[in-house]
């Protein structure tokens, strides 16, 4: 298996291919082929995908299971993993089949739907497995095509307004990454990834406009990175475009979108701006770490006060992203071990709980938390299931949730204890704002006459969440299967980082 | 001598009489019957022709004492333009005729107006630079107002008889000036003397020359007749002017700085920055307004044309490589946007309002998935090739420390998305509305697909263009 990972990527592909050419017509068996075809190819390339994961030695901090070929442009077409990227594959792939199954009740243009899930984890694998800027670019950019289309076809009400929004705010963030990465290419010479690791960018202050850039190249070439980063991440004050895209987008595209998409900035961070600019990551972040407990304790706030299940637990994704880019810009072992868990059990709970809203959304259509209460009376599956996962989000210890906040928080207290004191607070504010979400949906009596006839879940939607549950629950109590896995590569990058600092320090006082 | 220089001229000489022989031919035979017989011989030898030159020699030749040039620069615009004309001909046809102005003389200007391009991409001199570009134009006037009942299109090619006047002259005064102030017409001659150290009048008279040239690839600020010009002719007439003259024109372009004035980067680099950033900027924010398709793509091309001239002012071989990957690029988008515009019809009628484009997918979905692809290519979002156009000029002008300018690209390049975007969104989000008719127009099919499936799996290798682009790059700045 030389090539595992161009075949996981583009397996999905192929799939989404054999849809479009050869499925014809929009009937019933149509449509169940279509949705059995998409779930039979996502569980293959789950499969095989496993392939990576046992093949994947944590030890050896490099890339491993390269693949490299030469493009067009003096560009190359290369993949591989790291520590760091291979648990972002393993949740892609792991997390699609449920999406997929998830959409098992959508009845209009099925095919389609199913063609551009199918086409977005090819892009979401190609994301953290290139090994190539501009090849990375490519794949962070496509997936605002088929995420587009899910919203604005499949979405809510005011799905358009949330379709452009999404569109044109991730672009913008991203085409200034475009450009620092061409600088980075004039500069270096080349856009391998695993050799612009190595280079050193120039951390000279320059003049830019009669502005003074303290870590000139650097700090420029940071902050366009950060612009796209910080949009996708989403971080404050950029995060607006999520609530919409949340809201109006389908069940499937909410859970694709929390889950794996919003994960990318973080991994942005750790493959480029950590490592490749460390002078400016030093010199702004404190900036960062600043903005991400605004995020958590604004997020927080406003979330409370949100009427609408998806806006709340959209603003909830924000606060809970807070903690990874503040646990990335401490630069500690505990820090970054912290926000990758973090991601990781992020990339579970969330999308379980955007399930959890689809499963009432699906008999109710309405998200107003107010159109619901008392659901355990008529539901006591659902609301077994929704309190975990509200336990979970909230970092009950025994859950995922925990091991992230906990590991983040440690990380931001060793880095700047004020920070650290603002994010501790984001912890009673999550907890109040998830549980008082779960006491007005679930507790209570069973007022409501709509509510009356309302069915539990089914054996599909039960075994949807599964194995989202069993993921929660093992990463909870035995984190080292995601810790082992990074630990070294981790390692490695928080080495690097330190000491790629007084060098170029010492170089630039000389 | 003399016949080694035919032998260098000679696809345009056999173009020539191959139109003069269809001329007289059609004249005194079958008049407008045989409008589709010479359509598609016309692009058949458009395509025969162009085989021969692409498979043709190498090296550079020069003809007519250094007037006529046939480098690899020039055999790479040549195919091109051959080429885009041959598409655009044939995806004409059935729209002409179904009009009922399918007429001998459509496909003879399309020649004729190709020769002159050909010659200005070959140009080596002034005075050929002038007899090519004037060729071209003339043509060009006639087949804006070739719907003669139509008062639009009346008024397009008016329109763009006097703008385009006024640009030939000052084209013409700043040629005079050049030659008064360096003793020569020949780009060779004049590139000796223009080292350094410029004459006063040598400088106006290129600030002048690129005047003319950028009224001709409708940059800003000499775009005004673009909307006008696009919206009013007939479509197969937007589709010839939004393809193969503006790939002529940009080569030429090429051609007259780096050939006469190769000396003197500094002095045009600025003008051409100052010129793209508006261009880009003007395209991208105006298009947003566009209800009408055809002044969309108007406000597309003075956008496009921006980005392209930024691979020029660049002002060095790879700024040129860039810039031609660029205008192939664009000229296979605009094919197939164009095949389908001409396909976009209600009741028999040509439709331009996007709103027509209403749930389109419902009805067509391989053409609105194609037309999707093309789209997002249009606004440079990857996968699409038309990223990778984008991405070549934005290297070139931030190698050569044109940042700024890069910047600025970038950012109109999101505005421009805008309208793109808004055509996928009337397609696949709109509201209903009387579908378009479905029309049987294969040949426009064929080609639309085509382009969209050029836009996807293009991005392998480029089908080699590349390369192309950077012999021709090569040849044209030594």
């Amino acid at each position: 298996m030389d090539n595992v990972l161009t075949f996981v990527t583009f397996l999905p592909t192929v799939a989404a291919l054999v849809l479009a050419l050869f499925l014809r017509g929009d009937d019933k068996v149509a449509q169940l082929n279509a949705k059995r075809l998409a779930l039979f190819a996502t569980v293959i390339t789950f499969v095989i995908s496993l392939f990576i994961l046992f093949g994947f030695d944590p030890e050896d901090t490099g890339f491993q299971m390269v693949e490299e070929a030469d493009w067009i442009m003096g560009l190359k077409y290369k993949m591989g993993v790291d520590g760091i990227s291979v648990l972002f594959v393993m949740l892609t792939t792991a997390l699609m089949p449920l999406v997929i199954w998830s959409a098992w009740d959508v009845n209009t243009r099925v095919k389609e739907y199913m063609i551009a899930f199918l086409l977005l984890e090819t892009l979401m694998l190609g994301v953290f497995t290139a090994l190539d800027l501009v090849l990375f670019y490519l794949f962070f950019e496509a997936g605002l095509i088929p995420m587009f289309l899910i919203i604005g076809i499949w979405g809510g009400k005011n799905r358009i307004y949330a379709a452009f929004k999404f569109f044109l705010y991730t672009f913008l963030g991203s085409v200034l990454m475009l450009v620092a990465m061409i600088a980075m290419y004039v500069d270096a010479g080349t856009t391998d990834i695993a050799q612009l690791l190595t280079h050193e960018f120039s951390s000279e202050t320059i003049q830019v406009l009669g502005f003074n850039i303290i870590g000139g190249f650097q700090t420029l070439a940071f902050l366009a990175f950060f612009a796209s980063f910080a949009v996708k991440m989403p971080m404050w004050p950029v995060h607006t475009w999520l609530p919409d895209a949340h809201v109006q987008a389908p069940t499937a595209g909410s859970v694709v979108l929390a889950a794996i998409l919003l994960k990318m900035g973080g991994y942005g961070f750790l493959r480029f701006s950590l490592p490749m600019f460390p002078v400016a990551s030093d010199h702004l972040a404190n900036f960062v770490l600043w903005l991400s407990v605004i995020a958590i304790v604004y997020a927080s706030l406003v979330a409370l006060v949100q009427e609408d299940m998806k806006k709340l637990i959209a603003y909830s994704s924000v606060a809970h992203m807070g903690y990874v880019t503040a646990g990335i810009f401490t630069f500690n072992q505990q820090g970054l071990d912290g926000a990758i868990f973090q991601m990781i059990s992020h990339g579970f709970v969330s999308g379980a709980l955007f399930l959890c809203v689809g499963v009432i959304y699906d008999r109710m259509h309405t998200r107003d938390i107010a159109a619901f209460g008392g659901l355990q009376n008529r539901m006591p599956a659902y609301a077994l299931v929704f309190m975990f996962f509200t336990m979970a989000n909230v970092g009950l210890p025994g859950t995922s949730g925990f091991i992230g906040e906990f590991l983040t928080l440690l990380g931001i207290f060793q880095a700047n204890t004020w920070v650290a004191l603002v994010a501790a607070s984001g912890v009673i504010f999550s907890a109040s704002y998830a549980l008082w979400l779960y006491r007005r949906v679930v507790l209570g009596d069973l007022i409501k006459e709509s509510l009356k006839t309302i069915k539990d879940m089914t054996p599909r939607e039960k075994w949807i969440f599964a194995p989202l549950v069993v993921m929660t629950l093992l990463l909870g109590v035995y984190p080292s299967l995601v810790l082992d896995l990074i630990g070294p590569s981790v390692t490695a990058l928080v080495e690097n980082y330190h000491a790629a600092l007084p060098m170029v320090a010492d170089v630039a006082t000389h | 001598m003399t016949s080694n220089d035919f032998s260098i001229v000679l696809p345009e000489v056999l173009l020539a009489i191959y139109g003069m022989a269809a001329l007289l031919f059609a004249v005194y035979t079958g008049k407008d019957k045989l409008a589709g017989v010479i359509t598609w011989l016309t692009a058949a030898v458009f395509v025969i022709i162009a085989l021969m030159i692409g498979l043709g020699g190498e090296g550079a030749n020069t003809a007519f004492g250094g007037m006529f040039i046939d480098d690899a620069f020039s055999r790479f615009g040549k195919v091109g333009i051959l080429l885009a004309g041959a598409a655009v001909l044939v995806m004409s046809y059935d729209f002409l005729e179904k009009r009922g102005f399918a007429k001998f003389e459509y496909p003879i200007l399309v020649l004729f107006s190709t020769i002159g391009m050909m010659v200005m991409v070959s140009a080596g001199d002034l005075m050929a630079l002038y007899l090519g570009l004037e060729l071209m134009s003339l043509a060009l006037y006639v087949i804006a107002s070739f719907r003669r009942d139509s008062v639009k299109s009346t008024e397009a090619g008016l329109k763009y008889f006097v703008l385009g006047s006024l640009s030939s002259g000052l084209l013409l005064y700043g040629s005079s000036l050049v030659y008064g102030f360096s003793g020569t017409t020949s780009f060779a001659g004049i590139i000796s003397v223009v080292q350094n150290e410029v004459p006063v009048g040598v400088l106006f008279g290129l600030v002048f020359v690129m005047t003319g040239l950028a009224f001709k690839v409708s940059a800003v600020p000499f775009h005004m007749w673009t909307p006008d010009v696009y919206e009013g002719a007939p479509t197969p007439t937007t589709a010839f002017f939004a393809t193969a003259p503006k790939l002529a024109a940009m080569g030429l372009f090429a051609r007259v700085l780096h050939d006469a004035f190769g000396g003197i980067v500094g002095d045009w680099q600025q003008v051409l920055a100052v010129i793209a950033v508006a261009s880009m900027f003007l395209g991208a924010v105006a298009g947003i307004g566009q209800k009408n398709i055809k002044r969309l793509m108007a406000y597309s091309s003075i956008s496009h044309m921006g980005f392209a001239l930024m691979g020029l002012a660049a002002g060095n071989a790879q700024g040129v490589q860039s810039a031609l990957i660029y205008m192939a690029i664009y000229v296979a988008m605009n094919i197939g946007t164009f095949a389908f515009i001409m396909t976009m019809e209600r009741d028999g009628k040509p439709v331009t309002d996007i709103s027509a484009l209403n749930l389109y997918w419902r009805n067509s979905p391989t053409k609105a998935l194609a037309l999707l692809v093309l789209m997002f290519s249009l606004a440079g979002v990857p996968p699409m090739l038309g990223f990778f156009g984008k991405l070549a000029v934005l290297q070139a002008a931030w190698g050569a420390g044109l940042v700024y300018l890069a910047v600025f690209g970038v950012i109109a390049s999101v505005i421009g998305a805008f309208y793109y975007l808004r055509i996928v969104y009337y397609m696949y989000f709109g509201t209903e509305t009387d579908p378009l008719d479905q029309v049987s127009n294969p040949v426009a099919y064929v080609l639309l697909i085509a382009s969209a499936l050029i836009m996807l799996v293009g991005i392998v290798n480029m089908f080699g263009v590349e390369g192309m682009a950077a012999l021709a790059a090569d040849a044209l700045v030594k």
